[in-house]
């Protein structure tokens, strides 16, 4: 297929309908309305379900509703909104429901700014809502990775029957970039019928179904806490996404970076390289499961003095980068979090301030 | 090699369009592209700017702080931005709206008043195509004739306009030739 | 001789927890017999609240999914929304519906969603303790109103059926009561009534039922519904407040 110019937000929405979702929830914030806006145009065209909710609060549970009954269901935030949808995602995880989360990040904390930011990796990895629960994040960098990102994220919201979230920024929402619709990426429904709540006439059965996250025996909730944390361990088996660049060299310093953050990384090592300085970066793809084994590895090359993660926020990730890079070399970090995305001149300095 | 083009100019103008339709075209010949919206403290205040990214390889930062080209079509885009522009680059001036001009020797010059040129050619709305076609003929960047297809796949659901935006475009052109 | 009482097919064999003297029993079996008698239990989903019916999915046989506080009406949307054939009804109690989910059900009832809520209004928050519902009495005690329900702090208690019924979009909006049979058997036809108007594909409908608390009001089961008879129902009008028809 020809590739198209389109908006990252734009694309995430037709990604979506080409992955097979006919089913859209969302409550409008800047910078990420023209999913909503694509999609309250697109989505009668293919007999879908577009509906802008009273609020992210209420979106959350439509989310719920809809992927308990068993079918694809999406919604799109940003920031602040993800804040108060993170109460159904806590839910949804426990319920075990498959559903798409995309979080176009803007500056926080509070109502912050409108601007590109990655202050919600701790929000999106660590929990953000209550319980013992994790999403599944991909960061895509830029807008074809959106596009293939939210195709796939149906494929392993299945896969696992847990929320998937995309974690983009108010870049990769706002900017155009060429696209091509992958159709091998898109994936048949799973069958829901041993869970969902889609009617017992549908599946053919006399045996009702309950979505529900009440286990008030303790046993029966520690079960359900074990029956989660399997899952989560093996897409720390299965689904480690990342890429390193220039790590055929002997780089002395290994930059750790996602997302946006990461091209003005690239950028900077290519400058540095016509320079003859040797910098790696590790990009993890998926921040939930993070890539742990492999930041290990990459950091601790011979060559490498020092890693240094940097992100536009004021030092999330890297604390995952220290927590698996276990002391063997000094990890630092620098970030900015306004709204500015850091220059790669800025980052050229702070690299060299390593060497 | 990496080519980035700053468009700047009033909200209204359509530089968000005309850049789109450079990116658009380089698309097509089969470049690297990326479209930058104005994605910083200066979009208050009036100006509306995005930068266009054309390269042979892999785009890295969406940041661009010094930009090959400008198009500048108001005065504030041009005071703002064409200390900017690398040595070597291009900065077009709109002097249908701008008085003054860059002040600097080493870059060059194209000045084209597109307001007039726009109402002459039957509407100021086109304004935005009269320089973008002129801003492409003196680059190079793109196939003239490829830029003009992709104005007229823009502009499809509005066919009736799309001989007044081609009158604009040739003008443009011949402007940009005449310069 | 024959059968002449039977348990409807909707409901399931589980002893229920709810406290002698709560009406929670009698409204779970109305609306399993309009489920029943409209022949949709295979194709029906509940919602359960947080609240006393929290674990109503145990009394019910027909899929369900439970809700976070407040939050039925959102889920139904959900649902209702990706599947139209399916017939869908929230249980939700009045600390749950009229306090931490008066946006959902406004805007689910205001956009016409086509599922049915059964709104159960005691007047107290059961689960948690007695605590100070929204539709508590004027001087009414709750554990979070110690001296009596002030309404110089808290204002008065809500009216959702009132409320409700003064949305624009068309709705079958009823409050009823099961304090004595022939309230019961009104009741039973309002219930199935407004599951009559979902299969019907017609609208929103919401039936309030006035309710006792023994437990949390500090009654024997008889004081309590002789107080919900003289206390309540003079604040809280039974009748329909809004028909489709209107």
């Amino acid at each position: 297929m020809a590739k198209v110019l389109m908006k990252g937000n734009e694309a995430i929405a037709e990604a979506a309908i080409r992955a097979g979702c006919t089913n859209y929830f969302a409550y409008p914030i800047t910078p990420q309305s023209e999913v909503a806006e694509y999609l309250a145009k697109r989505l009668p065209e293919v007999d879908g379900v577009f509906l802008q909710g009273e609020s992210e609060v209420a979106v959350g549970y439509m989310i719920f509703g809809a992927a308990g009954a068993g079918e694809r269901v999406m919604t799109t935030s940003s920031s602040p909104g993800v804040s108060l949808m993170s109460e159904a995602l806590s839910y949804i995880a426990a319920a075990q429901c498959p559903a798409v989360f995309v979080n176009i990040v803007r500056g926080g904390p509070g109502l912050g700014g409108i601007l590109p930011s990655q202050g919600d990796y701790f929000q999106a990895t660590k929990g953000g809502g209550h319980g013992d629960y994790h999403l599944l994040v991909l960061a895509p960098d830029g807008v074809q990775e959106a596009v293939e990102m939210t195709m796939q994220a149906f494929t392993l919201a299945e896969k696992y029957r847990n929320p998937v979230m995309i974690l983009g920024d108010g870049m990769i929402g706002q900017m155009m970039e060429p696209v091509e619709f992958r159709d091998d990426l898109k994936s048949e429904p799973s069958n829901k019928d041993d869970w969902a709540t889609n009617g017992m006439s549908t599946r053919g059965s006399k045996k009702r179904n309950l979505v529900k996250s009440l286990f008030l025996d303790p046993a029966e909730l520690n079960n359900n806490n074990l029956v989660l944390k399997a899952k989560y361990d093996q897409m720390k088996r299965e689904e480690v996404q990342f890429e390193i660049y220039n790590d055929d060299t002997d780089y002395q310093v290994l930059i750790t970076s996602y997302g946006t953050m990461s091209r003005v990384c690239r950028t900077a090592i290519d400058m540095l390289k016509d320079e003859g300085i040797d910098v790696a970066m590790f990009r993890p793809k998926t921040l939930f499961p993070f890539p742990e084994k492999a930041v290990y590895d990459a950091a601790v090359k011979e060559s490498c003095k020092s890693v240094i993660s940097i992100e536009m926020s004021m030092g999330q990730m890297v604390e995952d980068v220290e927590r698996c890079v276990k002391g063997q070399r000094p990890v630092e970090f620098y970030g900015e979090c306004g709204g500015e995305i850091p220059s790669p001149e800025k980052i050229i300095e702070i690299v060299k301030g390593l060497i | 090699m990496q080519t980035e083009i700053k468009f700047a100019g009033f909200g209204g103008q359509g530089i968000l369009l005309s850049a789109k339709l450079l990116a658009y075209a380089a698309m097509k010949q089969g470049a690297e592209v990326a479209w930058i919206p104005s994605y910083g403290p200066e979009m208050r205040g009036g100006t509306a700017y995005c930068t266009v990214v054309i390269s042979d390889k892999y785009i890295g930062s969406p940041i661009i702080k010094n930009p090959t080209h400008l198009v500048a079509m108001n005065r504030p885009s041009l005071e703002k931005f064409a200390g900017d522009v690398k040595p070597g680059g291009i900065v077009f001036i709109n002097s249908s709206l701008i008085p003054v001009r860059s002040e600097r020797e080493d870059i060059m010059e194209l000045v084209v008043p597109v307001n007039d040129i726009a109402i002459e050619a039957g509407s100021v709305r086109a304004a935005n195509i009269v320089a973008l076609a002129a801003f492409a003929a003196k680059s190079g960047l793109v196939d003239l004739d490829l830029l003009k297809k992709c104005i007229k796949e823009e502009f499809a659901a509005k066919a009736k306009i799309i001989p007044m935006n081609m009158t604009a475009f040739d003008a443009g052109v011949k402007a940009a030739q005449e310069s | 001789m024959g059968k002449t009482f039977s348990k409807p097919k909707a409901l399931s064999d589980n002893h229920t927890h709810y406290c002698p003297g709560c009406t929670h029993g009698i409204v779970h079996r109305l609306v399993a017999e309009a489920i029943d008698e409209l022949g949709v239990q295979d194709r029906t989903v509940g919602i359960a609240p947080v609240g006393c019916a929290v674990m109503a999915y145990n009394y019910f046989d027909c899929d369900f999914q439970e809700a976070a506080h407040g939050r039925a009406p959102a889920m139904a949307t959900g649902i209702k929304r990706v599947r139209p054939d399916l017939i869908v009804f929230t249980y939700q109690g009045d600390g749950d519906l009229a306090s931490i989910g008066m946006g959902e059900i406004m805007h689910a009832a205001n956009r016409g969603e086509k599922f049915t809520v059964i709104f159960i209004n005691n007047a107290i928050y059961g689960m948690t303790g007695g605590q100070m519902a929204p539709t508590t009495m004027p001087n009414q005690r709750a554990t979070t109103a110690p001296m009596g329900r002030d309404t110089a702090q808290t204002g008065m208690p809500l009216r959702m059926s009132n409320i409700l019924s003064q949305l624009v979009t068309p709705a079958y909006v009823t409050r009823q009561a099961v304090l004595k049979p022939q309230q019961v058997n009104k009741a039973k036809k309002a219930i199935k009534k407004a599951f009559e108007y979902q299969v019907e594909g017609r609208c929103f409908s919401f039936v309030e039922v006035i309710s006792t608390c023994p437990t949390n009001w500090g009654m024997t089961p008889l004081e309590a519904l002789k107080w919900a008879e003289d206390e309540l129902l003079p604040y809280y009008e039974l009748g329909d407040y809004k028909t489709p028809e209107d």
